[in-house]
């Protein structure tokens, strides 16, 4: 199973036996176990993990630790979370938030 | 006396840059008059920036017939209006005039109702609101699902909305492009009359001209008081939630939860009476939150980003207020609490009338001197 | 329905950490409400998981500093929170918690503010481009799940983070590939102002020497008295240009990371009301308090590194002071002994922030940083730049509250936090003024974006206001 696609600015993680399986965009990937659901994105590779609602712009996770609010996800078919908040759990599905959010 | 400099030059002072006194100011302007604007500073209580933004005609007047036909006359005005701010600023109010829904929850909300609709139109029939069971209501915004207690609404098609903010910054560039200056950082602390003209003192100087409007929302009292004018205010608090940016699915405004044109949802309102203190409560936000989500039940999952509070200013039957001074002529005040809905008549008539010199007999219903009549047993 | 406590205590850094221990020890029935999962704050963070896990060692001795406080407080009887955001304090102790799913209220007679700090937000061209992120956050990602950045990504601003971080990825066998550094004062010239300081702070000092070396031997780039720094790229960043002087160079870059200092987190004190003054030597915004962090407001108090910038062994100091002063308030001890307690925590506090002011003038942030050029982005989440914040006073905007209102500046899911000092500062140099006397925005509840359905569940039941 692939950890990081070519491009993401972090290095692969050391392996570990406790590593947990997530879904980032609808692809398996392993993350540490305490990984939070933005790290899960950036360790995936995913270039962004949103378009702003304001801008369109694509935003990626800047603090990683609740302030900027740009890690904003879907995670298991909840929008608008704060990924660097929330911390993985086994088959969590993790998507990128497009623009506004639907009602 | 300040020991500031004089400065004069000025046909008229607005005290006042909220809503109310920035579209007097801009009218008058307009009618090329010159033209002062004295305001308040940054953290100032400022009812401009707390308000629904509703251009409003359907809950409005009970008691007052000319009240109604204000309403009627300024939602008349407002596309013109909006079309005129846009035009001559480029800051697009976001106005919109495709009608507003009062929901109701319950057939006894349906019913006190269309009571109070039947009322309203005996009075003066000028909204011509009318009641919409629920499947007709459906038919009106497909897509949107309503919950269970939702029975119908009051829907009027003149009602409408726009974004009080970008309205406020329209105003105030309008009456800058205008010709009127805006004085921030200088509330009026005294008004003096002397010969045909009116002196104020701020902190900085003091400014003179032949006519004066007080629109200084809750400041109004005071300065009123000092024109030989009875300006009874009182202060009333409304909380507003807001959430984050949803992709456009409620297209008509309701009194108690609208869309905006950022995906942005308002939802009020309250009424509680806390003096000046214009913070949030969780009580009351919890109550709002409850009834947003008896009408549109999807809404609990939406995020809650910010909250407002703001201190309505009152009169003592909730209608305007207007009145030159007798003791004083050419000293005027202008007090209300929908000044959104009345911009457009602010900026055209009134301040037709003030640029006039006189408030003429249509205004004069709302002359604070009706407070004063004892009420028929 | 709520919990009530003796004592809320907000946050789990050494601030509260120490506070909790010292609070209990005199019977106080005490909180412990923390947004992160496990306790030690940012500069602590899994402090707990790492030693588990045999990492802590690499991580350095003040890491291990935060085990021992970490125990202490699993030890000390506190009730914890954890993982719950705060959302909402009111003045008379109330306080209002989500766990993500449900809402509660927890009261205190008394409430303890130690949030701690954030990064100084860096308005740069460039910076809201996906792959520019905070010195702190990859900090973070290390710590939490030993992850590196790779060699092509850079580094750039000033101030002790920087190094301790570029040291650390080195002594983990990584690289990065380079350092851009725009600290403007010298050392000679701080250490002229602040000499005595920061000799009392000979380890402070030596230990940023040590990363200087560590940096040094692992050959990695450093270049001095850069004046900008610009991110590029079009959905993602890169490259990354800067400036020496009138000399534009350029690189490519994977990633970049940003630091210039850390401010305190106002956003709760300010949602309460509290008064707050400029620090001109931090350049930043902190709250009024008194020697044992009691605010203007009846019930709270505040410790750590949101009421101004001192550091994890300052934070504690000022965490346990907060306790003793609480105690004395509600009666445990009296003041006499309150003040005789406080004696040796004052001594620990003044060494620890003796090198305080020489830092502070160090690392003194760029004032394009509190006033960028126009075309520059102040507000991430409305993407209002400073250009448009400048034609706002040209309207007559005199302070943020006007600006936010004219141009949506501090209305997204951040609320402010991210462009509150730009706000501040472009204001303040665009009226030729000071940023104490521009103010900073009115901050409103919800402190963190909560579910309309847990607000409805919790209003319902809530008791009496």
């Amino acid at each position: 199973m692939p950890f990081i696609q070519d491009g993401s600015m972090f290095q692969k993680p050391p392996e570990r036996s406790d590593a947990i399986l997530v879904e980032v965009e609808g692809r398996s990937v392993l993350v540490p176990r305490g990984a939070s659901a933005a790290a899960a994105a950036l360790i995936a590779g995913l270039p962004s993990t949103r378009t702003s609602p304001a801008t369109g712009e694509a935003r990626a996770p800047y603090c990683m630790m609740g302030v900027c609010f740009e890690c904003l996800l879907i995670i298991d078919d909840e929008s608008s979370q704060q990924g660097c908040m929330i911390t993985v759990r086994p088959g969590m599905r993790i998507r990128r938030q497009e623009g506004a959010r639907e009602l | 006396m300040s020991a500031g400099q004089h400065v004069g030059g000025y046909d008229v002072i607005v005290v006042g840059g909220g809503i109310v006194g920035a579209s007097i100011a801009f009218g008058l302007a307009e009618r090329g008059k010159r033209v002062v604007v004295l305001d308040e500073g940054d953290r100032a209580c400022r009812a401009a920036r707390a308000n629904f933004g509703l251009v409003w005609l359907q809950s409005k007047g009970d008691g007052m017939p000319a009240y109604m036909r204000w309403t009627r006359r300024s939602a008349d005005l407002w596309p013109a209006f909006a079309q005129r701010l846009q035009t001559f600023t480029g800051v697009d109010t976001e106005f919109r005039q495709d009608g507003g829904l009062a929901y109701c929850l319950g057939e006894d909300d349906f019913e006190s109702r269309r009571a109070k609709v039947a009322k309203l139109r005996a009075q003066a029939d000028v909204y011509g609101t009318e009641m919409m069971e629920r499947s007709t209501l459906e038919q009106l915004m497909p897509g949107v699902r309503f919950g269970e207690a939702v029975t119908g609404a009051s829907f009027c098609a003149r009602d409408g909305y726009c974004n009080p903010l970008t309205l406020l910054k329209a105003l105030h560039a309008a009456l800058q492009l205008a010709g009127a200056h805006y004085r921030p950082d200088a509330p009026a602390k005294t008004i003096e009359h002397r010969g045909n003209r009116f002196i104020v003192e701020t902190p900085e100087d003091t400014v003179e001209a032949e006519r004066i409007v007080v629109a200084a929302g809750h400041g109004t009292s005071a300065l009123a008081g000092q024109l030989g004018l009875a300006a009874p205010i009182r202060a009333e608090r409304g909380q507003i939630l807001v959430t984050e940016r949803f992709r456009p699915f409620l297209r008509l405004p309701g009194s108690g939860v609208r869309q905006t044109a950022d995906g942005t949802i308002l939802i009020g309102s309250s009424k509680e009476n806390t003096g000046f203190d214009d913070r949030t409560t969780v009580g009351v936000g919890g109550r709002m939150a409850t009834r947003a989500i008896r009408i549109l039940p999807e809404l609990a999952n939406a995020r809650l980003n910010r909250t407002w509070g703001g201190i309505r200013i009152l009169t003592p039957d909730n209608h305007p207020v207007y009145a030159e001074s007798t003791h004083f002529p050419g000293a005027f005040i202008a007090i209300c609490h929908s000044g959104v809905t009345l911009a457009a008549a602010h900026a055209t008539d009134f301040a037709a009338a003030i640029a006039d010199g006189q408030l003429g007999e249509f205004l004069d219903a709302f002359h604070p001197r009706r407070f004063d009549v004892p009420k028929a047993a | 329905m709520s919990d009530s406590f003796d004592l809320v205590v907000i946050g789990g850094g050494p601030a509260g950490l120490a506070a909790a221990v010292q609070a209990c020890e005199f019977g106080l029935s005490v909180a412990l409400v923390d947004e992160q999962p496990e306790p030690g704050g940012q500069i602590y963070r899994v402090v707990e998981r790492a030693e588990a896990e045999g990492r802590a060692r690499g991580l350095g001795d003040d890491y291990r500093r935060g085990l021992d406080l970490v125990n202490a407080f699993r030890a000390c009887g506190a009730t914890h929170f954890a993982s719950h955001q705060v959302w909402q304090v009111e003045s008379d102790g109330r306080v209002f918690t989500s766990d993500g799913t449900t809402s509660r209220q927890i009261d205190g007679k008394r409430v303890l503010v130690a949030v701690g700090a954030m990064e100084r937000p860096v308005p740069v061209r460039g910076w809201t481009l996906p792959g520019v992120m905070t010195v702190g956050a990859a900090q973070i990602l290390h710590k939490s799940i030993d992850l590196l950045p790779e060699p092509e990504v850079w580094i750039a601003g000033s101030g002790p983070l920087l190094l301790h971080f570029a040291a650390e990825v080195v002594e983990a066998g990584a690289r990065i590939a380079g350092i851009l550094d725009t600290t403007r004062s010298s050392i000679s010239r701080a250490f002229m102002a602040h000499g005595t300081g920061a000799l009392r702070g000979w380890r402070y000092l030596a230990k940023g020497l040590g990363y200087l070396r560590k940096i040094r031997m692992a050959n990695i780039r450093r270049v001095t008295g850069v004046e900008a720094v610009e991110a590029k790229g079009d959905s993602q960043i890169d490259r990354v240009r800067w400036r020496v002087g009138s000399h534009w160079e350029e690189a490519p870059a994977k990633g970049l990371l940003l630091h210039e200092g850390i401010i305190p987190n106002t956003h709760m004190t300010m949602s309460l009301g509290c008064a707050h003054v400029w620090d001109a030597h931090q350049q930043c915004f902190r709250p009024l308090t008194d020697a044992y962090g009691a605010t203007d407001v009846g019930m709270i108090a505040v410790a750590g590194d949101c009421g101004g910038i001192g550091g994890a062994r300052v934070a504690e100091c000022r965490g346990r002071l907060a306790a003793l002063g609480i105690a004395a308030a509600l009666g445990c001890i009296t003041d006499e002994e309150r003040d005789h307690r406080s004696e040796p925590v004052r001594r620990e506090f003044d060494t620890h922030d003796a090198i305080r002011n020489f830092l502070d003038a160090l690392y003194a942030p760029a004032p394009e940083l509190l006033a960028p050029p126009d075309d520059v982005v102040v507000c991430r989440c409305e993407g209002v730049t400073a250009g448009r914040i400048r034609e706002a006073v040209a309207l007559g905007c005199r302070g943020p509250n006007q600006v936010k209102s004219f141009t949506r500046c501090g209305m997204g899911p951040c609320q402010g936090r991210m462009c509150g000092p730009a706000v501040t500062g472009t204001i303040a140099a665009a009226l030729d003024t000071l940023p104490g006397t521009v103010g900073s925005f009115r901050v409103r509840p919800p402190l963190k974006p909560l579910r309309l359905g847990e607000l409805a569940a919790l209003g319902d039941g809530e008791s009496a206001e």
